[in-house]
């Protein structure tokens, strides 16, 4: 059904297997809806809050206090480029969802400047997500979601919320801001669900 | 960040697209006008995705913003869209539609895509576009809808390139700035200027964003489009002259060959 496109070979027959769609960077290209928040570590909070208001929350001192981890991954952007071997280190989110009960089915990550992003809870335990505050050895920069983003790298990147400030338990599902705008409901890189109806 | 167009909630197809004619734009970008039959219409600001196959079955995909307007432009038909892209060094799909695409070659396309880095005429407020290098494409697509659509919405642009050679577009918003009631245009030449020019090169700051900007008072719409850095640095000077951040929508292109 494709068409062959006359003339174009291909440069980047790749050794390393990428999902469908991906090419590999070695920039790590900014991309975000809006001018990038300032946050002080004074007044910085991460809440895991459910309808009924907040249930737990960590100053920044306090969860720098908690145990980390080192994480090593690749990145997959919904706008094709990957990034191979980016070294992290983050709080597991098993830690701060320790005192949730498993039958919450979704999260919705919620950040300084008001970017939204949802998640099924399945893919954000079980050592598969963290809130990460350091990049390659250094404080994480604000360009980047510092001082701390979600980590969620099995899914596409705009999962892995920048200035993350706090998850909201949901029983259902709901759209988060480039998710109503268009996107995947839960963005899968290896089965190419950008867009929805992916 | 809570406006949002409305998205599709449609699968996005890829679809044929066959090059109608190409423009070049300055020494680096060149427009590709594209006819894509069953085009279901877009707004300004939405972008594609662009996918090459090779004879192999081989494929490279990239996204580009659609720079012509949300209706027909002048003299094509209703299913032809438009991209800008600008030759990256050592890409792999930008030299492609740069250097060897021509008239009648075919690639395919899905979209339009994106439902927050949009203008829609239906807007009251008056808008601001800050445009770094080939950040202008999605701005471009605004300016030229705005017109199409017969708006009287005061748009001021504000485009930022290094030298003269790398000025995308350079004609007609000339033409534009003279023609479009309602439309300012200041270009801000980074590296050199045009023999004669009135500010000497430099780099677009404060001082200069709010005289040729809007005061934060009217709350405008600010779009800023450009390298990452550039973007940055603008969205950071406006939200410190009193722009209300969750006004100020931002698209940051990487370096994405």
């Amino acid at each position: 059904m494709a068409v062959v496109t006359r003339g174009f070979t291909g440069r980047g027959r790749r050794e390393v297997d990428l999902p469908p769609g991906q090419y590999l960077t070695d920039d790590f290209p900014v991309l975000s809806a809006g001018p990038t928040p300032r946050i002080s570590l004074d007044e910085w909070r991460f809440e895991v809050a459910d309808g009924d208001g907040t249930r737990q929350a960590w100053s920044w001192p306090e969860l720098l206090a908690l145990p980390s981890e080192e994480i090593t991954t690749d990145i997959h952007c919904v706008t094709k480029w990957s990034k191979r071997g980016t070294h992290w280190r983050g709080v597991s989110l098993d830690t701060l969802l320790s005192g949730v009960d498993s039958d919450v089915g979704y999260v919705m990550a919620h950040s300084y400047g008001g970017y939204t992003t949802n998640l099924p809870m399945a893919d954000v335990r079980d050592g598969k997500a963290w809130v990460a505050y350091e990049y390659e050895g250094e404080p994480l920069a604000p360009e980047h979601g510092g001082p701390a983003r979600l980590l969620v790298p099995h899914l596409y990147f705009w999962k892995s919320a920048k200035w993350v400030r706090g998850l909201r338990l949901m029983a259902t599902d709901e759209p988060g801001f480039w998710e109503s705008a268009g996107y995947h409901m839960y963005g899968d890189p290896w089965r190419e669900q950008r867009y929805w109806g992916d | 960040m809570t406006e949002l167009a409305t998205p599709t909630r449609r699968p996005l197809a890829w679809r044929v697209a066959t090059v109608a004619a190409v423009r070049e734009e300055s020494v680096v970008a060149r427009t590709l006008v594209l006819d894509v039959p069953d085009w279901p219409g877009h707004i300004a600001g939405q972008h594609v995705d662009v996918r090459l196959t090779a004879p192999d079955g081989y494929t490279a995909q990239r996204s580009y913003s659609l720079a012509s307007a949300a209706r027909a432009s002048a003299g094509y038909a209703v299913s032809t869209v438009e991209i800008l892209v600008q030759r990256i060094p050592r890409g792999e799909v930008s030299p492609w539609l740069c250097d060897i695409a021509m008239v009648g070659d075919q690639f395919e396309i899905r979209g339009p895509v994106g439902g927050y880095f949009v203008w829609e005429p239906s807007r009251p407020e008056p808008v601001l576009l800050v445009a770094g290098g080939s950040g202008i494409a999605p701005l471009m697509a605004m300016i030229r809808t705005r017109k199409e659509a017969g708006s009287r919405v005061p748009f001021r642009l504000i485009y930022s390139v290094r030298d003269p050679d790398t000025l995308i577009f350079g004609e007609e918003l000339a033409r534009r700035a003279r023609d479009d009631h309602g439309l300012d245009v200041t270009i801000v030449y980074t590296r050199q200027t045009p023999p004669g020019w009135r500010r000497p090169p430099g780099r677009l700051d404060a001082v200069l964003l709010a005289e040729a900007g809007w005061p934060a008072t009217l709350a405008p719409a600010c779009y800023v489009c450009g390298p990452t850095g550039f973007v940055e640095t603008v969205a950071d000077l406006l939200v410190a002259a009193g722009h209300d951040p969750a006004a100020i929508r931002t698209e940051r292109f990487g370096p994405t060959g």
